[in-house]
């Protein structure tokens, strides 16, 4: 009789061929050539079992949810609840009244900016942000601001792409309301130290939202651990459906915010004179709900938590290195955030050609990334760039594809530089 | 497509050295233009006299295609009436948009080695900015123009 072996420290590597072989888009060319894909911070791919759950999802069971008592409304209504406890379980909220399904990060933040601080600001009160922040996280502040009167502040960054922390302590003030700041930079890539953030804010009585878009993909987060007040992201980068995210929020805030859109499901009775509103999390999802969204969104979420965030963080790491060694060894390549701590992103510039012509030739040569301001154009003025080249790498990739974007950008020196 | 349609020798060699690529104090009209998708920004001024575009310049930053575009432009509309310079928009703006624009591409001399970036949709916009630009400045518009 065999003994079983004892358990490893570290669980194996990711088998990277084998995931690949789940990427149905993986397997195409790009003008001719294997795609290569390298924007995965925009939005990253899907596999066949979160395609499967959505087309199977309307090939047996659709049916509107929390509605009829007909079976099918009834499966839908389990899939679409399940999906929910399957998030919570994944960023371990307390409860699934805590877990508001959105359409996307910047709905999440819009909500929070309309429903949690419009309410409560005064002329003269301050939101804090950061230099680092996407464009999702700065415009619904801006617009609160306007609507009530209160002002933002901007926590200044540093020119490795990190946020100054005696900065954003001198910042906190009894007037700020709120800190919203990135868990991860999507332009540069820095992990921002949000615990840090999050214990001096909320030390001072300054609640914390984070934008965890580029974060959750990568890195396990765990919200009662990061002890935060509201994560918000999206599903379209973590494997799942464009068009659904998800808002956590302390449920205790959550409960006290009133609706932020009225209509069907967000209720409880209806009259002309008074309406009772729904409980958590379904005061917050007025209309039919991204169904089907939210059920491929819970594939993606087994799907990942089966790989094991720490296996993907660590694949990922390994690329990140990879191509930081590969480009900076190219002359007239400049990185442009250097933090020390990174997901797996690589913002750059190439002397003499222009971040679009970069990516126009890269594109014929099959290598997809992302060229411009990233939605963050703070960050590109910091360091007076009109935009960079970013490439951004999943566990999906290989280093077999970093070498290609380095032999990629041969062609475009030899052709431009 | 291929990249040797976009990259002609003459985009090139206008992207490195671009010529009128200078600021006109004495400028009658000068108009700017912005391209937020790839944050190419241009300005471009004019100065006229009778009618007729005497002296034409640009500054801004850009990728190759609307640093060369500009360049291009200014060397073939100076000299040229406002009323031909408009024309010259007019087929350029075919060429540059139409799969089956009835354009003398050999008649256009230089501006011809920009007959590639039809195929690149992505791309267009960076070559027709500085159109755009001339047309506004000619027109005195003062609203920045826009590719978006």
């Amino acid at each position: 009789m065999s003994v079983a072996a004892p358990a490893a420290l570290s669980p194996p590597p990711l088998d990277v061929e084998a995931i690949r072989s789940e990427f149905p888009v993986l397997a195409r060319k790009v003008h001719g050539k294997p795609l290569c894909y390298l924007d995965n911070a925009a939005s990253s791919q899907r596999p066949q079992r979160v395609i499967d759950a959505v087309s199977g999802y309307y090939e047996t069971t659709h049916a509107n949810v929390h509605r009829g008592v007909h079976a099918l409304s009834q499966a839908a209504t389990d899939l679409f609840e399940g999906a929910r406890e399957k998030v919570r379980r994944f960023v371990n909220a307390r409860s699934t009244r805590e877990v508001v399904f959105v359409r996307g990060t910047t709905e999440a933040i819009n909500l929070v900016a309309q429903s949690y601080a419009r309410p409560r600001l005064q002329p003269g009160d301050e939101i804090l942000v950061s230099w680092l922040e996407h464009h999702a996280n700065i415009v619904p502040w801006q617009m609160v601001c306007e609507q009530t009167g209160a002002r933002l502040r901007v926590i200044p960054m540093t020119r490795s792409g990190e946020l100054d922390f005696d900065a954003f302590r001198s910042l906190l003030s009894e007037r700020t309301r709120l800190l919203a700041l990135t868990h991860v930079s999507n332009a540069l890539g820095t992990v921002v130290p949000v615990r840090q953030f999050i214990a001096e804010a909320r030390g001072r009585g300054v609640p914390v939202l984070l934008d965890g878009a580029q974060a959750v993909p990568h890195l396990p987060v765990d919200v009662q651990e990061l002890d935060c007040d509201f994560y918000c992201f999206s599903g379209h980068k973590m494997c799942g459906p464009t068009g659904i995210g998800v808002l956590y929020g302390r449920e205790s805030l959550l409960a006290a915010m009133p609706p932020w859109q009225g209509g069907g499901d967000m209720i409880l009775a209806v009259t002309f004179e008074r309406t009772v509103y729904n409980d958590l999390p379904w005061k917050f999802e007025a209309g039919t709900p991204h169904i089907s969204g939210a059920i491929g969104l819970g594939a993606a979420i087994d799907y990942l938590a089966e790989l094991g965030l720490e296996r993907i963080s660590a694949a990922e790491q390994a690329l990140l290195e990879h191509a930081t060694a590969s480009l900076t060894a190219v002359d007239g390549v400049e990185i442009v955030g250097t933090a020390p701590e990174k997901a797996a992103v690589v913002s750059f510039t190439l002397r003499g050609v222009h971040p679009h012509d970069l990516g126009t030739i890269l594109d014929m040569e099959g290598v997809a990334i992302r060229t411009g301001h990233h939605c963050a154009m703070p960050v590109m003025d910091f360091y007076g760039l009109p935009a960079t080249a970013r490439a951004s790498f999943a566990f999906y990739n290989t280093a077999a594809e970093v070498d290609r974007l380095v032999a990629a950008l041969r062609v475009a020196k030899e052709m431009l530089g | 497509m291929d990249l040797n349609d976009l990259y002609r020798d003459v985009i090139v060699d206008h992207n490195r050295n671009p010529r009128n690529f200078r600021a006109m104090p004495d400028a009658d009209c000068h108009a700017e233009g912005f391209n937020p998708l790839c944050g190419d920004r241009l300005t471009l001024y004019v100065r006229l006299e009778g009618g007729v575009i005497r002296d034409v310049s640009f500054q801004g930053t850009g990728c190759a295609i609307s640093v060369a575009s500009a360049s291009l432009l200014t060397e073939s509309v100076k000299g040229r009436s406002v009323a031909e310079a408009e024309h010259l928009f007019a087929t350029m703006h075919a060429m540059l948009t139409q799969e089956d624009a009835d354009v003398d591409v050999a008649g256009l001399g230089k501006l011809g080695a920009l007959s590639g970036v039809r195929q690149f949709p992505a791309r267009v916009k960076c070559a027709s900015l500085c159109w755009h630009t001339l047309d506004a400045a000619l027109h005195r518009q003062t609203e920045p123009v826009r590719t978006e």
